[in-house]
């Protein structure tokens, strides 16, 4: 075989990508940890922190290999790139030119997001042993082998079903990791009716915003070349997300009486999941219809918990699973081979039949079992002997405190500078004196309740 | 004398400092509260679930002044405090028996 040219461009555009789809796991844990209570946030961050630390090296010891080595149908030849002590330095592909070494860092960014996404599941009650243990093993048995039927040339790759960054190889997968877990693990105390309200808006929205500009690595990059493909990737990124946005609000507005950040930065995330697996295959038009529609959906799905009963604590499953099967089954419907040729897919609304949403269909569903009932089986097994969340005193005690022996805030009054004196404007005691003519305040905190 | 003591807003809180200032009064003390009124607190929905956050954060100032000023004193807190919406407070006037000032000893009006 002919020795492939590596292409300098592509190479810079794919590094850049794999740095931006890093800074997803970080947002994500952000995104995250503004919605758990105030004595969780650690603990909700740690697991996209470890995360990161345990799937990179996972990648390196045999991840790669099963998601992207020769593959049987199921998973890739483990021996391949193990322990990537091999000459990885020639190009990956003739449509990917760059150095396999770049290829498999950006694809090993996917790994470890599509892990993190599950922690969503267990806020506030999480046993960090049992995240790790069962981190380990889903990346292993589901992760890896998934991410080889979508991508690596396993069976859902040649059954002719696309996935262009990732809707059923990470969102349906990891949805439906948290699913299983919702269903099977200990509910928060209280749950569904105790208050579990976000105890930091900001933060979330921070979140969202540092995925959102990392998403375009994810989406973009994914084209494996910085090309016209990585150009419409990354418009129809955009302006899904956008209209996801006003999708979310315009229920909540409808619904609620008011629209809210929280709603705001949940309609980008879900349009963002919905636009991942079409975002090369797609009009601008197509998206933003894409956008809109998730947008509602996902804003109606999210309540769904509360009716079946089962606490996935921050809509894994209503943000991830239920956008990523919109996105996977959209291709189907509004997929044009106008940008991608002949060897893209081609939707039912622009004469494609049905061919292609049935191939959509079977493989979104099949990822969605297969993650669900082998979350199941873990979580299970990993509850059953180490524990998968600490005891509900434990809960209540905090489980920053209980897991990580650490607290995300000081409450205390000659530090603290938050509550009624912060909404005051009022410096803490420590602070800066006030003029002298100014009468002196106190600063003391009373815990009493008035009225 | 009386102790004139208002449950207010905290973005309030500003105003009434300029007012018992303009007024010359020398001291007040503030602390942070928590409490609802006739109102019982309010609603927050957050992704379409409804939570209902009773204990509002509210400051409570504390002002010592003879009975002469007294009137004065709380129209100043109550106009300064006002924004004609729910949840601006309460003011209410208590006696005080005797005052004194720790550093010197001072008792009575000669304490304020």
């Amino acid at each position: 075989m002919p020795e492939i040219a590596i292409d300098s461009g592509h190479t810079a555009w794919l590094l850049v990508s794999s740095a931006l789809v890093l800074l997803m796991t970080p947002g994500l844990a952000f995104f995250y940890g503004g919605m758990t209570k105030s004595k969780g946030i650690l603990n909700m961050m740690m697991m996209s922190f470890s995360s990161i630390a345990i799937v990179s090296l996972l990648w390196v010891f045999y991840g790669f290999s099963v998601a992207f080595g020769a593959s049987n149908g199921f998973f890739g030849d483990i021996t391949q790139y193990a322990f990537m002590t091999q000459d990885l330095t020639g190009a990956w592909s003739e449509a990917v030119p760059v150095p396999t070494f770049v290829f498999a860092v950006f694809q090993m960014m996917f790994a470890i997001i599509t892990v993190a996404l599950i922690s969503g599941a267990l806020a506030d009650r999480a046993k960090f042993a049992g995240w790790i243990v069962y981190a380990v093993a889903w990346a292993t048995i589901v992760y890896f082998p998934v991410a080889n039927w979508v991508w690596g040339g396993g069976w859902i790759f040649e059954m002719g079903a696309f996935d262009f960054a990732g809707g059923t190889a990470v969102h349906i997968n990891a949805g439906a990791a948290a699913l299983g877990l919702a269903i099977i693990l200990r509910k928060r105390n209280g749950w569904p009716s105790g208050a579990y309200k976000p105890h930091n808006v900001p933060t979330i929205a921070l979140g969202a915003g540092l995925l959102w500009f990392g998403w375009f690595g994810f989406n973009a990059g994914s084209e494996g070349a910085a090309d016209a493909i990585a150009g419409v990737a990354f418009l129809n990124t955009q302006v899904a997300t956008a209209a996801a946005v006003i999708g979310w609000l315009v229920v909540e507005w409808i619904r609620d009486g008011k629209p809210t950040l929280l709603g705001a930065s949940s309609g980008a995330i879900a349009g963002l999941v919905a636009i991942t697996p079409a975002c090369a295959y797609v009009e601008p038009i197509g998206a933003i219809g894409l956008g809109i529609v998730t947008g509602a959906i996902c804003a109606l799905a999210v309540g769904l918990k509360y009716k079946l009963g089962f606490d996935d604590s921050l809509d894994v499953v209503g943000v991830h699973m239920v956008g990523g099967l919109i996105g996977a089954l959209s291709i189907g419907l509004i997929a044009t081979q106008k940008f991608y040729g002949e060897a893209g897919p081609q939707g039912l609304f622009y004469g494609g039949g049905v061919e292609q949403l049935g191939k959509q269909a079977a493989g979104a569903f099949a990822v969605l079992a297969y993650s669900l009932i082998i979350s199941i089986v873990l979580g299970l097994a990993i509850d059953k002997t180490i524990g998968m969340t600490v005891s509900s005193e434990a809960e209540t005690e905090g489980v920053d405190q209980v897991e990580h022996a650490e607290s995300a805030y000081d409450f205390s009054a000659p530090t603290g500078g938050g509550g009624a004196f912060a909404l005051a404007g009022i410096a803490p005691a420590s602070g800066t004196p006030a003029a002298p003519a100014a009468p002196a305040t106190s600063a003391t905190v009373d815990e009493k309740v008035a009225g | 004398m009386k102790l004139v003591t208002a449950v207010i807003k905290p973005y309030q809180l500003d105003a009434v400092k300029e007012a018992l200032h303009a007024l010359g009064v020398a001291g007040l003390t503030v602390s942070e509260v928590q409490g609802y009124g006739r109102q019982k607190g309010h609603t927050e929905v957050y992704r379409g679930a409804e939570y209902t956050v009773e204990f509002l954060p509210k400051i409570r100032v504390e002002v010592l002044t003879d009975e002469i000023d007294v009137e004065k004193v709380v129209d100043a807190v109550v106009t300064a405090a006002r924004t004609g919406k729910i949840g601006d407070g309460k003011v209410w006037v208590t006696s005080v028996d005797d005052v004194i000032r720790v550093r010197t000893g001072e008792r009575g009006l000669d304490a304020l």
